[in-house]
């Protein structure tokens, strides 16, 4: 099978570059990552995040013949040769396909990702009715991978202003949770022309979500509570 | 050389890491979590089923019922202390883990949801128990989660991407912080701190077929050996009976305990000829034994190939329903769909046994002090050492882990492992001196990998997970364990001569696969020695030419030291804190 790669390393002097590779690999049953790992056996200078190589840790997201996903879940078989592999877009690259994540968890960390309720803490466990349990489903799943706020052309330009995608998926899982009590709090944070108001509903991040998650969704329920709390 | 203090150091991103940096955090100690991942991306993420804990949420149930399965579970082999502190504790950790917002699967009235797993009964060894707390299939995950807000919130602070090399110590043993490296700049560190604990995970890419994430590497047990500390019960790994043929990933026991089962190539249930009260839900051992025996017998499903490992049983659940599937199972079924080409609603798993988890490890005692032989007395701890999760062997596991039970020891252990580090740093208030030479050996090994060789290191890693996957499986005996040891001389031979293409300092990731596969080596040989060793069958441990459990030579614990592959025991603690002692019975599900 035929990769074109984008190779950088800032040690060498050299502007980064695309590197045409030839694998013999079997597509069938396979994925993206076994194929780069093959590479990186033969060629150990690629660098490539990866962990759990089942989808669920968010380590090995790239940007795969122009679409962010997930190298260990992307079955090699569904790629149109030559497969272009790319870091991240909208990130500063360190090597190859490694960016650099923090713009991207800075945002995650402004909003506050986690439980606030100062009720004393109860002897059990706080109940919550499985409707209000279902809020949660749809958001909670995030694995913080970055293909969806990466795919986002307003937080290209604004990745220190717009919280993105993600973020905001989180807030609201906050927001939405009948155990936490700081929705007003959560919605005075976004209340803002960037932080919030960036995004243009572009559905670029629903269409990279590997986890099938639907950021667009949550965004435009943060945004009818605060239309709500004005009226 | 670049250093950093702190009050406590904690080695390791996961659930266990995560539990006690938090403690740590709360109580306004300095505190540092060292990952080499960035700590989501930790194995704890991967954990499917459940939490188990005595709640008693769906039906009666008492932590002293847990407590007696987990012990049989463990084939006698886990120290009842630790188990009744586990038990115990359980139903607390718990709730704190909702209250720290964790998004449980809830029952109609409101509390926790919990499943059936295996091996849990009620009334001492009666009736299925429902014992296990679940958010969907995804529990790790929301756990993990849960546990990184909270530190957040906390400000713990955080070195991502910093690979662990060794532990720093003084002449009298204290541990003093560790070595440590920077993955992006490849620069070391030397991260000093009164109190440090290993929270590093476990080793499961040692075997071919493993569900585990790549970077369960056992480094922390590197860390350990290389400083002269012995590894406890290292011949103890769990197969879990159902990893995705041919793949590895894992299929959780929450499918059999919400009503899944399994068949052979004959559509036969074959668990009721096994375990003819709990069938599909008997301990792991027992199911993973039966699926191997089923398969080795020429009665598993398909034709061998080399796509699916040459043989392999089917997980039957579409008789739950689209709708349980999907509330119950979402994960489950969106992996059967990627790995196996199957949907369940439709169609059952392919599944077969899959390396899962390291009973054995770091010795430590109820409070995650790393414990270890003392010149006079049975053993001490080591001052300022801890360990917690699945690097360490408290020992709850024994023998073999029951489903939802490691969830619970990091959560159990992470905190008490954070509570007793509050008193140490309380008694110990002054940092001692380190070493003008503490780093040395450290830096060495970062030399070591700058110069070019022959060897490649991802073949020798190939070779060591083949190499254990054939000599160290399910089944062993003497001859075939002692040729593993054998090739691993050669292997490490081949190491010596191993050298990296690649020398460069950014993000190089080829030197920390090399580091790595160092660390992994270590735990490679604990292994073969360690089973080699123990003459019986007990738990995950099969020996064919050993084939019952022997508790008058082996109720007892084994201890590996790498100075002269030497294999010491010690006693199992058959005496609970309070309760009654829970006496050895033949184990039957």
């Amino acid at each position: 099978m035929k990769f074109r790669l984008y190779r950088y390393n800032p040690e060498s002097g050299k502007q980064p570059y695309m590197q045409d590779v030839e694998l013999d690999i079997d597509p069938a049953g396979r994925m993206l990552l076994d194929a780069l790992l093959a590479i990186k056996a033969r060629d150990e200078t690629l660098s490539l995040r990866r962990s759990c190589r089942e989808g669920v840790c968010g380590s090995d997201a790239m940007n795969v013949n122009g679409r962010n996903r997930l190298a260990c879940i992307t079955p090699l078989g569904e790629l149109s040769e030559p497969i272009e592999i790319r870091p991240l877009p909208g990130l500063p690259v360190i090597r190859d396909l490694i960016v650099d994540m923090e713009p991207f968890y800075r945002q995650y960390r402004s909003i506050k990702p986690w439980l606030i309720n100062d009720d004393p803490v109860p002897e059990t466990e706080r109940p919550q009715s499985p409707e209000d349990r279902a809020l949660l489903d749809g958001a909670y799943e995030c694995i913080l991978c970055a293909c969806c706020t990466t795919a986002c052309p307003s937080f290209w330009w604004n990745p220190d202003k717009f919280v993105g995608p993600a973020g905001l998926l989180q807030a609201y899982r906050f927001i939405a949770d009948s155990r936490d009590e700081a929705m007003a709090a959560r919605l005075d944070n976004l209340e803002d022309p960037y932080r919030l108001y960036r995004c243009r509903g572009i559905m670029n991040c629903v269409d990279a979500c590997p986890k099938g998650l639907n950021p667009t969704e949550a965004i435009g329920r943060i945004k009818a509570l605060l239309v709500k709390r004005r009226v | 050389m670049k250093t950093r203090r702190f009050d406590a150091l904690i080695v390791g991103g996961g659930g266990a890491g995560l539990r006690a940096a938090l403690q740590l955090a709360r109580s306004d100690y300095k505190v540092a979590v060292v990952s080499k991942v960035f700590p989501t991306r930790s194995h704890t993420v991967s954990a499917q089923g459940g939490i188990t804990a005595a709640l008693a949420n769906v039906d009666d149930d008492r932590w002293e019922w847990h407590m007696y399965d987990t012990v049989k579970g463990g084939d006698w082999l886990g120290d009842q202390d630790a188990i009744e502190f586990m038990c115990r504790e359980a139903v607390t950790a718990v709730y704190e883990l909702e209250h720290m917002g964790l998004p449980f699967s809830r029952l109609d009235n409101g509390r926790i949801y919990q499943r059936p797993f295996g091996g849990q009964s009620k009334n001492f060894g009666g009736d299925q128990a429902t014992r296990t707390c679940a958010a969907a299939d995804r529990t790790g995950h929301a756990l993990l989660h849960t546990l990184y807000q909270q530190n957040i919130a906390c400000r713990t602070q955080f070195f991502d991407e910093y690979f662990a090399l060794d532990l720093l110590r003084d002449a009298e043993g204290y541990c003093l912080g560790i070595a440590a490296m920077s993955i992006g700049t490849g620069e070391p560190l030397l991260i000093e701190a009164r109190t440090t604990l290993l929270a590093t995970g476990g080793a499961g890419r040692v075997f071919w077929n493993s569900s585990n994430a790549m970077i369960n590497t056992g480094d922390g047990l590197g860390m350990v050996l290389r400083a002269g500390l012995p590894l406890q019960d290292m011949e103890f790994w769990q197969f879990h009976p159902t990893g995705i043929a041919g793949v590895g990933c894992l299929i959780t026991e929450g499918v059999r305990g919400e009503g899944g089962y399994l068949l052979n190539g004959n559509g036969e249930r074959f668990m009721e000829r096994y375990a003819p009260h709990a069938k599909d839900l008997a301990s792991r051992d027992v199911v993973a034994r039966a699926i191997a025996i089923e398969i080795a017998e020429g009665r598993g499903c398909g034709p061998a190939s080399p796509q699916r490992g040459g043989g392999y049983v089917h997980l039957k659940l579409d008789h739950l329903g689209e709708k349980t599937i999907a509330e119950k199972l979402p994960g489950i079924r969106d992996l059967a769909i990627r790995f196996a080409g199957v949907d369940p609603v439709e169609k059952p798993i392919p599944v077969a046994p899959t390396a899962h988890y390291m009973m054995g490890g770091i010795p430590t005692n109820l409070y995650g002090q790393v414990v270890a032989p003392a010149r006079y007395g049975p053993e001490e701890p080591v001052p300022g050492l801890y360990a917690v999760g699945e690097c360490a062997c408290v020992s709850v596991h024994g023998a073999n882990r029951l489903g939802g039970n490691s969830l619970l020891d990091l959560i159990v252990f992470g905190r008490a492992a954070g509570r007793h580090m509050q008193e140490y740093l309380r008694d110990n208030p002054y940092p001692r001196p380190l070493p003008g030479d503490a780093a040395e050996a450290s830096l060495a090994r970062l030399r070591r990998w700058d110069r070019a060789g022959g060897e490649r290191v991802a073949a020798i890693s190939d070779d060591l997970r083949r190499l254990m996957q054939g000599h160290a499986g399910v089944f062993r005996t003497d001859a075939v364990l002692r040729e593993g040891l054998e090739s691993l001389n050669e292997l490490e031979e081949r190491l010596v001569r191993a050298g990296l293409q690649d020398t460069s300092r950014i993000f190089n990731t080829a030197r920390i696969e090399a580091l790595e596969l160092e660390n992994l080596m270590g735990v490679a040989r604990a292994t073969l020695v360690s089973a080699i060793g123990r003459t019986e069958s007990r738990g995950a441990h099969t020996r064919e030419d050993f084939p019952v459990r022997d508790d008058e030579r082996w109720l007892k614990h084994t201890l590996y030291s790498r100075a002269g592959d030497h294999v010491d025991t010690k006693p199992v603690r058959l005496k609970p804190l309070t309760v009654e002692s829970i006496r050895p019975q033949e184990r039957e599900y």
